[in-house]
């Protein structure tokens, strides 16, 4: 284990055309820690971590992940995708394809790994989200909180270093939020490392190791779950805390 | 929606249908065709319309029609001057093709096997019926034979034969266009039978499946093409599509067939039928690539976004992601294209290729049987749209057997 960070982001900028979606992020991401970004909505927090594995071109600044920069070399991205599971908002299972498939097809396409190495991690994947027993379903069968377990399982299939998740519970029904943090509350106790963008602050206060409320395309403010919750120093966190924690 | 619970409903409360709905049929012909009185005004005319058309129809049909220029000349019409001794290779590529069929449906369908009885007793039927030599009648009765056994065998090894099915019909056409055309020199074991004694019916197959063959995949990828990134494959791309979008059908057989040798130095000839399935490919496959786009298009950012995230390129983005959704969802105006593509091969017959229309066309110039037009005609008009109903009956089953597993 080295002790430098896992992510290195210096002085991030992204342009939407004249909008200024992301102004200067600097962070840095140990191996291991949990992060939770919040904030209000187009403040740029999904954009950033989606720049993280170059969903969105960052224009200023420098990326680094797991060594790597992040430039247009399409080799280099692709090297970090491999390195990096994402989970969306909208799950984005692919809907012609069983479970299974939905987890299989990266490893046995993109690590090269036959089909029955690959099924077998898919079904101790499908275990450790509790749902073995859909694998032979498709996605359009599954509710939301199953879909979105999937979708979880399918990031790990790749045996990434690195998770990101982006509003995972924003799309679901109340009653199926929990069965998702639950999964990823296992997964942050396990030792991966996360970013996760979410307004969930009963998730962030159980396993976050530091919070960073994004405003505006800047971060405002930076700490542990104590210290944001206890002690916010910034007036702008504040008001959006007691906004989102008020009923 | 009824806030009562379900319990409250004793046996008292069982409702029973309204009257027309306990005499199924006269209550479905009253309920859809005579209330209220003005559908029963239009039902007696639409009746009254078709009385008209029909009955001078079957009075000419069966008594004044002459079908016997369809009988002479039905094996101009199926297969042209193909030369009569080598006709057993086409009987061939029949009886493989009911193998094939035989084999698919045996493993494959399990419900509603009936409907294909019409289809094995056609054959017989019009063995024992029509006025043919012995030969065409021995070929015609073994034909539902081989397709039983094929079935027979299909359902036994389904398992094996429906894995490795779609193998044999990727070599169909090859093995087709192999025993049409021959192999060897005059007086080999399958001599050379040159495209310009191809006609009727089989060139019409020819034409019509080796466009779609070759048009679909040209077409996909213009598709992909007009959506990439890279800007000269982009507008190359565009300018192919309007390009030939903006030119009838017509026009560019005529310029394969007449201007093209122009242009080649004198000692190059290429086929009169291979140019004019390369200017059915060229344009279909515009009209296709703007099918196929049609289909991407309806695909969200978020399938991309998420095949990218797993680390997968581009290339297997678009192969197990994007296309098999993007395919599937346009599948009705795929075929609908490729119906157009069997019926547009009649241009053909323009520029003097001797398909099912050019040979319709040469059979009514015979002085023995001037004034015909109807007969001839009406009989190919038939084969036409025999062909492409089971097309389109086909591209309903693939969209349901494709189906499986959607919201």
């Amino acid at each position: 284990m080295s002790d430098s960070p896992i992510i290195v982001c210096r002085d991030v900028h992204k342009w939407y055309g004249h909008f200024h979606a992301l102004r200067g992020i600097n962070m840095e991401v140990q191996k291991g820690e949990v992060v939770v970004i919040f904030g209000p909505s187009g403040s740029g927090k999904s954009t950033f971590i989606r720049t993280i594995n170059r969903l969105e071109e960052h224009q200023r600044g420098q990326i680094i992940v797991d060594g790597i920069e992040l430039t247009r070399d399409i080799r280099n991205i692709e090297a970090i995708r491999r390195e990096v599971g994402m989970v969306f908002q909208q799950f984005n299972l692919f809907p012609h394809l069983t479970v299974l498939q939905n987890i299989t097809l990266a490893p046995i396409q993109v690590r090269k790994w036959p089909k029955e190495k690959a099924e077998a991690l898919a079904m101790q994947l499908l275990d450790r989200v509790g749902i073995p027993e859909q694998a032979h379903k498709y996605p359009g069968q599954l509710s939301g909180g199953q879909q979105q377990r999937v979708a979880i399982a399918r990031a790990l299939a790749m045996q990434p270093k690195i998770m990101l998740f982006d509003e995972p519970t924003s799309a679901l029904d109340p009653e199926m939020i929990k069965e998702v943090l639950d999964v990823m509350v296992e997964l942050a106790r396990s030792g991966m490392t996360m970013l996760v963008v979410t307004h969930e602050m009963g998730f962030a206060r159980a396993v976050a190791d530091r919070m960073y409320f994004f405003d505006k395309g800047q971060i405002v403010e930076s700490g542990t779950p104590d210290e944001i919750f206890n002690n916010p120093k910034e007036d702008r966190t504040k008001l959006f805390l007691s906004q989102i924690l008020s009923h | 929606m009824s806030l009562r619970p379900a319990t409250a409903a004793s046996k008292a409360d069982v409702v029973l249908p309204p009257p027309t709905e306990r005499y199924p049929l006269l209550g479905w012909v009253w309920k859809h065709l005579f209330t209220p009185w003005h559908n029963a005004l239009l039902t007696v005319l639409a009746l009254g319309l078709l009385y008209l058309l029909a009955v001078p129809f079957a009075q000419w049909a069966l008594t004044q029609a002459r079908w016997e220029v369809v009988v002479v000349n039905l094996r101009l019409l199926l297969i042209g001057q193909y030369p009569l001794e080598q006709v057993w290779r086409l009987w061939l590529s029949v009886h493989v093709l009911a193998f094939v069929a035989g084999l698919t449906i045996g493993s494959t369908v399990r419900a509603g096997l009936w409907r294909a009885v019409p289809i094995l007793a056609a054959p017989w039927a019009l063995a024992l019926v029509a006025d043919f030599d012995l030969a065409t009648r021995a070929h015609l009765g073994a034909l539902p034979v081989v397709g039983l056994v094929a079935f027979v065998l299909g359902r036994l090894g389904h398992v094996y034969v429906r894995r490795h099915v779609i193998g044999l019909w990727v070599i169909y056409f090859p093995l087709f266009i192999l025993l049409v055309r021959g192999l060897t020199a005059e007086e080999g074991w399958l001599p050379v039978v040159p495209t310009n004694v191809w006609g009727g019916l089989v060139l019409t197959f020819v034409l019509t499946v080796a466009g779609i063959i070759f048009s679909f995949p040209i077409g996909v990828l213009l598709a992909l093409g007009r959506r990439s990134n890279l800007p000269l494959v982009r507008w190359a791309s565009v300018v192919y599509i309007e390009l030939v979008r903006g030119v009838p059908l017509v026009t560019i057989l005529f310029m394969a067939q007449i201007m093209l040798p122009l242009f080649l130095p004198s000692n190059v000839t290429i086929d009169r039928v291979l140019r004019a399935v390369v200017g059915i490919v060229l344009f279909t496959a515009a009209y296709q690539a703007e099918n196929v786009r049609g289909g991407l298009q309806a695909i969200s950012r978020g399938q991309y976004e998420a095949a990218y995230a797993l680390g997968l390129n581009s290339l297997q983005t678009n192969l197990f992601i994007i296309l098999p959704q993007a395919l599937r969802n346009v599948i009705p105006v795929l075929v609908g294209q490729f119906i157009a593509l069997y019926k547009d091969t009649s241009l053909v017959a323009i520029v003097g290729l001797l398909d099912l229309l050019g040979i319709a066309k040469s059979v009514l110039a015979q002085p023995a049987y001037i004034g015909t037009q109807r007969e001839v005609y009406l009989f190919i008009s038939a084969i036409y749209w025999l062909f492409s109903y089971v097309m389109s009956y086909l591209s309903q089953r693939l969209e349901k057997a494709l189906g499986v597993g959607e919201r």
